[in-house]
C-alpha cells in the first residue's frame, strides 16, 4: 500500500516536472521569436522616420545632395534587402549617413532651430537606442534559452522535443569598427 | 558576452529580493494588526473593536495594494506627462523597457527644479515613473537614461509593491497612533484608571500589563513603522543601481547622474516623510546649505551615501 503511494507520488512528480519544463521551454522560445520581432518592429520604424527627416532637411540645406542620398540610398538598401547579412550591412549605413546628416545641422542653424528637426531627430535617437535594446534584448533571451536547453535535466526533454539552440546576434566586422562619417 | 556573465549573481539576487518583499509585507500587516489591536484595547472597545479594527487594517491594506500609488504620485504632485512634450523621456523609457521586457509604465512629471525621481506601483503591469522637471533640465541624455533605468529596475525587483505599501502603512500607523494617544489623554482615562485600580486589587494582573504593553507600542508604533520603511530602501537603492547599469550596459552615464545628484544642493519641494524612500536620492535637506533640519534627516536616512554607491559602480 504504501509502496504504492509512494509511486503515485514519484510519477506525478516527474510528471508535474515534465509539464512545467516543457512549458517554460515554450515560452521561452516564444519570447525570442517575439524579441526578433521587436527589432523588426523598430527597424521599420526607423524606414518610416527617415522620408519625413530628408524633406525637412530639403527645405534649409537642398544643395547638401550628396549626404541627403546616402540617406536615402542606405534607407532603401535596408528595406530591400534579402539576407540578414546584407540587412546588417544596409542598417550600418543609414545609421552612419544619419550621423552626417545630423552633422549637417550644425552648419544650418535655421534648421537645427526648426521644431520638426528636432523632433524627427529625438524620435530618430530615441529608436536608435530602441534597436539597439532590443538586439540585447534578443541575446539575453537566447542566452536564458540555451542555457536552459543545455542544463541537466532539461537537455533531456529539449532533446526529445527537438528544442534547438539559437544564434545570438552578432554585429558583423564592419559595425564593430567606427563607423565612418563622411562630410 | 561579459556583461552576461555577470548577470547570474544579479538574478539571484532579485530573487531573494522577492522573497524578502513578501516577507516585509507580511511582518507590516502583522504590525499593523497588532498596533489595531492594541488601540482598540486601550479604548475598551471589546472583541468586537478588534475585530473592526482588523476589518478596517485589512481594507485599508487592500484599498493600499489597489491605490497606494495613486496616493504617492498625489503627495509628490505629479502629473501625467504628454507625449508630444515630454518625448526624449519617452523615448528612453521605451527603449529600456524593450531591454528589460518590462511593459512601459505610466510617466509622470513633477514641476520641481530640484533632480529627482521615483517608481511606484504594485507589479509591473500596474507601475508609475515619476521624474521632475530639473531632473529632465539638467541630465543629459545618457545620464537621464542611467536614471531612468535605476527607477525601471525598482519595478522590475518588485521593490515598488513593498515601497509602496510601505508608505499607505506607515500612514495608517501614525493615524492609529496618534488617535490612540489622543484618546487615551482625553476620554480614555475613564477606562484605565478604574481598570488600572481595580487591576491592581489583584485578580486582573495581566490585563494592567497589557494596557502598559499597549500603550508603549502605541507610542513606539511610529519609529517602528519608520524602521521598517528604512529596511526595505537602503540595500535596495544599491541593487537598484546594478540592476539599471545591466539594462543599459554603460555605467558612467547612472554615475554622471549621481555625481550631479550628489553636486546638486536643491531639495524637492513637494516631498513628504512618508514617500522619502521612494526617491533615487534624499529629497529632504541633508548638508547644511540644503537646509535647517539636515541633521535631524540624516537620522533617517532611507538612502545609502551618494559616494558609495557610485564607487559601487565604478568598479563595475
Amino acid at each position: 500500500m504504501i509502496a504504492l503511494i509512494v509511486v503515485v507520488v514519484l510519477v506525478v512528480l516527474v510528471g508535474l516536472y515534465l509539464v512545467i519544463t516543457y512549458n517554460g521551454l515554450v515560452s521561452l522560445r516564444n519570447r525570442i521569436e517575439n524579441a526578433w520581432a521587436q527589432i523588426d518592429v523598430q527597424l521599420k520604424r526607423r524606414y518610416d522616420l527617415i522620408p519625413n527627416l530628408v524633406e525637412t532637411v530639403k527645405g534649409y540645406a537642398a544643395h547638401e545632395r550628396e549626404t541627403l542620398d546616402a540617406v536615402i540610398t542606405a534607407r532603401n538598401a535596408g528595406m530591400n534587402a534579402s539576407t540578414p547579412h546584407e540587412q546588417a550591412q544596409a542598417e550600418n549605413q543609414i545609421t552612419g549617413a544619419l550621423k552626417s546628416l545630423f552633422a549637417l545641422s550644425e552648419a544650418y542653424p535655421d534648421l537645427k532651430a526648426n521644431q520638426n528637426f528636432a523632433q524627427l531627430q529625438e524620435e530618430l535617437t530615441g529608436t536608435e537606442g530602441r534597436i539597439a535594446y532590443a538586439r540585447q534584448f534578443y541575446n539575453d533571451t537566447v542566452y536564458r534559452y540555451n542555457t536552459k536547453i543545455q542544463s541537466f535535466p532539461a537537455n533531456i526533454l529539449a532533446n526529445a522535443f527537438r528544442f534547438r539552440e539559437r544564434e545570438y546576434f552578432q554585429a558583423d566586422d564592419e559595425s564593430r569598427g567606427p563607423t565612418q562619417v563622411r562630410f | 558576452m561579459l556583461a552576461l556573465a555577470a548577470e547570474l549573481p544579479v538574478y539571484d539576487q532579485v530573487t531573494a529580493n522577492k522573497r524578502r518583499s513578501w516577507l516585509l509585507v507580511a511582518g507590516f500587516a502583522l504590525f499593523v494588526v497588532a498596533v489595531a489591536v492594541a488601540f482598540s484595547y486601550l479604548i475598551q472597545a471589546g472583541p468586537a473593536g478588534v475585530a473592526i479594527a482588523l476589518v478596517v487594517a485589512i481594507a485599508l491594506n487592500v484599498g493600499a495594494y489597489w491605490k497606494s500609488d495613486a496616493v504617492a504620485l498625489r503627495l509628490s504632485r505629479a502629473r501625467p506627462a504628454p507625449q508630444e512634450e515630454f518625448a526624449r523621456y519617452h523615448n528612453l523609457v521605451e527603449g529600456l523597457c524593450i531591454a528589460s521586457g518590462l511593459p512601459k509604465p505610466r510617466l509622470y512629471v513633477i514641476d520641481d527644479p530640484a533632480p529627482n525621481a521615483f517608481a511606484t506601483g504594485r507589479n509591473p503591469r500596474n507601475a508609475a515613473v515619476a521624474v521632475t522637471t530639473g531632473l529632465l533640465e539638467k541630465m543629459n541624455r545618457m545620464e537621464l537614461e542611467g536614471v531612468l533605468a535605476h527607477e525601471l529596475s525598482h519595478i522590475k525587483n518588485y521593490d515598488i509593491l513593498v515601497s509602496t505599501l510601505a508608505v499607505t502603512m506607515v500612514g495608517m500607523v501614525a493615524i492609529l497612533a496618534d488617535l490612540g494617544i489622543r484618546l487615551l489623554w482625553w476620554g480614555g482615562g475613564r477606562r484605565s484608571h478604574s481598570d488600572f485600580d481595580r487591576d491592581r486589587g489583584g485578580n486582573g494582573g495581566p490585563a494592567a500589563i497589557l494596557s502598559i504593553v499597549g500603550f508603549v507600542l502605541l507610542l513606539l508604533s511610529p519609529l517602528i513603522a519608520r524602521l521598517m520603511q528604512l529596511a526595505v530602501s537602503r540595500q535596495r537603492e544599491t541593487l537598484a543601481d546594478v540592476s539599471g547599469v545591466e539594462m543599459t550596459r554603460y555605467p558612467p552615464g547612472l554615475i554622471s547622474a549621481l555625481e550631479k545628484l550628489r553636486d546638486d544642493s536643491t531639495v524637492v519641494h513637494a516631498h513628504s516623510r512618508a514617500t522619502a524612500h521612494l526617491w533615487i536620492e534624499e529629497p529632504a535637506a541633508q548638508t547644511p546649505d540644503e537646509g535647517r533640519l539636515s541633521r535631524v534627516n540624516r537620522l533617517f536616512q532611507t538612502h545609502p551615501p551618494i559616494e558609495e554607491r557610485i564607487a559601487l559602480l565604478r568598479e563595475m
